[in-house]
């Protein structure tokens, strides 16, 4: 049996205890709610208000891109949440124990967690994130720069918590691995709004920070490339009166990352599961 | 002995095509150690276990005894020392598809079916799907759980995840079987069956290391035994030598001094002033002490047959004082609690 094989086993596992422990369930529930309430709201919003003049379209979408940075929160929570207690708390427990007597590596069990979680949450993510975006396209009939590519973004945004989650879960006890993971991916959004605030103004001290801190914990990165891909388009900011050069600046507003960005993310990822998997491997049993 | 060093990978992956001659030793470790900082667990662990045996492991709490079956697995990486499992480096991945192990702290998914826990097992230990229903039913009726076997774990009690714990031991045939406390959370019936179970493993062939600090448990079901003391093994015994090592007890009344010198030429004797004991004296020489007390005056009440029990060597072994109490038939002791 290869690695893959080991990997998926533990992969298939995760998914089905997420099955069985409602999880999938609670998700999918929640959705089918969210989307259902954004619809009734935005509907109501442009009942109140029709969306017929560039400034009702900048409106909408600021609301969107809300709405967006809310989900973008839920999902970090969801990933932090399903990821801390998913290795330290097995072991402490004894669980572990009797699967790793058998031909399984520690780095497998690391791999096949991550795998299971990620797909679970990768799905989540696009499919009411396409949602929310077509219920609000329905509702206001508001379409995005780049409608398609927020879904993506904030799925990756998502691995990149889930990662941090998991990693710390390795040696950290959960609810102090969870709180220190939430507590960094609020400093990641804030250090990217300050870097925002050092591009406007120019200042290279707050750059540098908002670089800096995007290396260390990339998924403001990526929270970027979702809110500008449902930013106005150029032409609805002109006709609206706002400079497309300032708005750019905004908390709510944001850029695709460049390549270098998102290969970046992708080494950032795999770094961090090294790591995870070096600090497992060390771990006494 | 070709050896893994120290420090070695614990998933070494290693062929274990070797391991697979029967020539070899179950177990064989030399001065094998394991310091948690400052602590030290394992002193320098030096045994062999023989194939096919069933092995005890027995020692105080604290004495290293699961920190050395972790090691024995892969599960824990040695600080020094060196060790080969069924002929393969402590570690080797391939090997582990040919130990069953039942963890002395340990829980399964509680959201699973036993039968479904011990499928997991079944895919994990890279049995054929094959032969996966055939394993389930064989473990599951092996312990008992058959009538549960749909059920969810949660909602099993102690004993009944100690029984699949024992019966996820159990799958795909292994060849070494590593049992940590095995009966700590059962019935005496629970412990019966398990006894049943490590000797239809001994007429099978399969080695059995069990640890346990059930010394009666011990005694009734190994073959040999090794006794470790502050991460050493103090002494290795056999049960068959164990069993030999006779002794009387002669509830008495009226027996002077030169009485019990008399009884000392049989063999090392005491007087609790009640029980006349005497260690190692051979079955067909009771009959003419117990002649030459009658005729030295004494008034005998009961001839019992004594030998030393396990606890007592133990006891004995580790510098403890052996409890005081009247000498009790072989064969017609309780259980430790």
């Amino acid at each position: 049996m290869s690695s893959l094989q080991s990997i998926a086993i533990v992969a298939r596992l995760t998914l089905r205890e997420a099955v069985r422990r409602r999880l999938l369930w609670a998700l999918v529930g929640l959705t089918i709610l969210i989307v259902v309430l954004t619809w009734w709201a935005f509907s109501r919003i442009a009942e109140a208000s029709p969306v017929i003049g560039p400034t009702q379209v900048l409106g909408i979408s600021q609301i969107l891109v809300m709405l967006a940075f809310m989900f973008s929160f839920v999902l970090a929570m969801t990933a932090v949440f399903a990821a801390s207690p998913a290795i330290g708390p097995e072991i402490e427990s004894g669980l572990l124990l009797a699967m790793l007597a058998r031909p399984l590596r520690r780095t497998e069990v690391l791999l096949g967690r991550w795998l299971g979680l990620a797909s679970l949450l990768i799905v989540y993510a696009l499919v009411a994130g396409y949602l929310e975006i077509g219920a609000v396209a329905l509702a206001t009939g508001y379409v995005a720069a780049d409608p398609t590519a927020a879904p993506p973004y904030l799925a990756a945004e998502t691995l990149v918590l889930l990662t941090l989650a998991l990693t710390f879960s390795t040696r950290i006890a959960s609810v102090a691995g969870g709180a220190v993971a939430v507590v960094a991916y609020g400093l990641a959004w804030m250090a990217g709004v300050m870097g925002g605030v050092g591009e406007a103004f120019n200042n290279d001290l707050l750059r540098t920070a908002g670089t800096a801190t995007r290396l260390i914990l990339p998924s403001d990165v990526l929270w970027r490339g979702a809110a500008g891909a449902l930013s106005p388009t150029t032409d609805v900011l002109s006709a609206s009166g706002v400079n497309a050069a300032i708005y750019k600046f905004s908390p709510f507003s944001g850029a695709a990352p460049s390549p270098e960005w998102l290969l970046w993310c992708i080494l950032w990822i795999a770094g961090v599961l090294a790591c995870g998997s070096f600090l497992l491997r060390r771990r006494e049993l | 002995m070709a050896v893994v060093s120290a420090g070695a990978a614990q998933d070494s992956s290693s062929s274990a095509a070797e391991g697979r001659e029967g020539g070899t030793p179950a177990i064989e470790t030399r001065e094998l150690r394991k310091q948690f900082g400052r602590i030290v667990a394992l002193t320098g662990l030096t045994m062999t276990v023989r194939r096919g045996e069933v092995f005890g492991f027995l020692g105080p709490n604290g004495a290293g005894k699961t920190t050395a079956v972790k090691l024995l697995l892969g599960l824990s990486r040695p600080s020094a020392g060196e060790g080969r499992v069924l002929g393969a480096p402590i570690g080797d991945l391939a090997t582990r598809q040919r130990i069953g192990y039942l963890p002395e702290l340990f829980r399964y998914q509680g959201w699973m079916t036993a039968r479904e826990v011990l499928a997991l097992h079944c895919e994990l230990a890279r049995l054929p799907r094959s032969g996966w229903p055939a394993a389930l039913d064989e473990a599951l009726g092996l312990v008992g759980l058959a009538d549960r076997s749909n059920d969810r774990v949660e909602t099993f009690s102690k004993g009944m995840q100690q029984r699949l714990g024992l019966g996820v031991a159990l799958l795909g045939q292994p060849e070494l079987v590593v049992l940590d406390e095995p009966t700590s959370a059962l019935d005496p019936v629970g412990r019966q069956d398990v006894r049943e179970i490590i000797r239809s493993l001994r007429d099978r062939g399969v080695t059995v290391f069990l640890n346990s600090h059930l010394l009666t448990e011990v005694e009734r079901v190994c073959d040999r035994v090794a006794i470790v003391d502050k991460g050493r093994v103090v002494a290795e015994l056999a049960m068959s030598e164990v069993r030999r090592e006779s002794g009387v007890g002669i509830r008495a009344a009226g027996l002077d001094p030169a009485a019990i010198e008399l009884a000392g030429q049989y063999g090392p004797a005491r007087f609790d002033g009640e029980w006349l004991t005497v260690d190692g004296i051979a079955e067909d020489r009771v009959p003419a002490l117990v002649a030459q007390l009658v005729a030295a005056g004494a008034a005998i009440h009961a001839v019992v047959p004594s030998r030393p029990t396990l606890e007592e060597r133990f006891l004995a072994l580790l510098g403890a004082e052996e409890p005081t109490r009247p000498p009790e038939p072989a064969g017609s002791r309780e259980d430790d609690p």
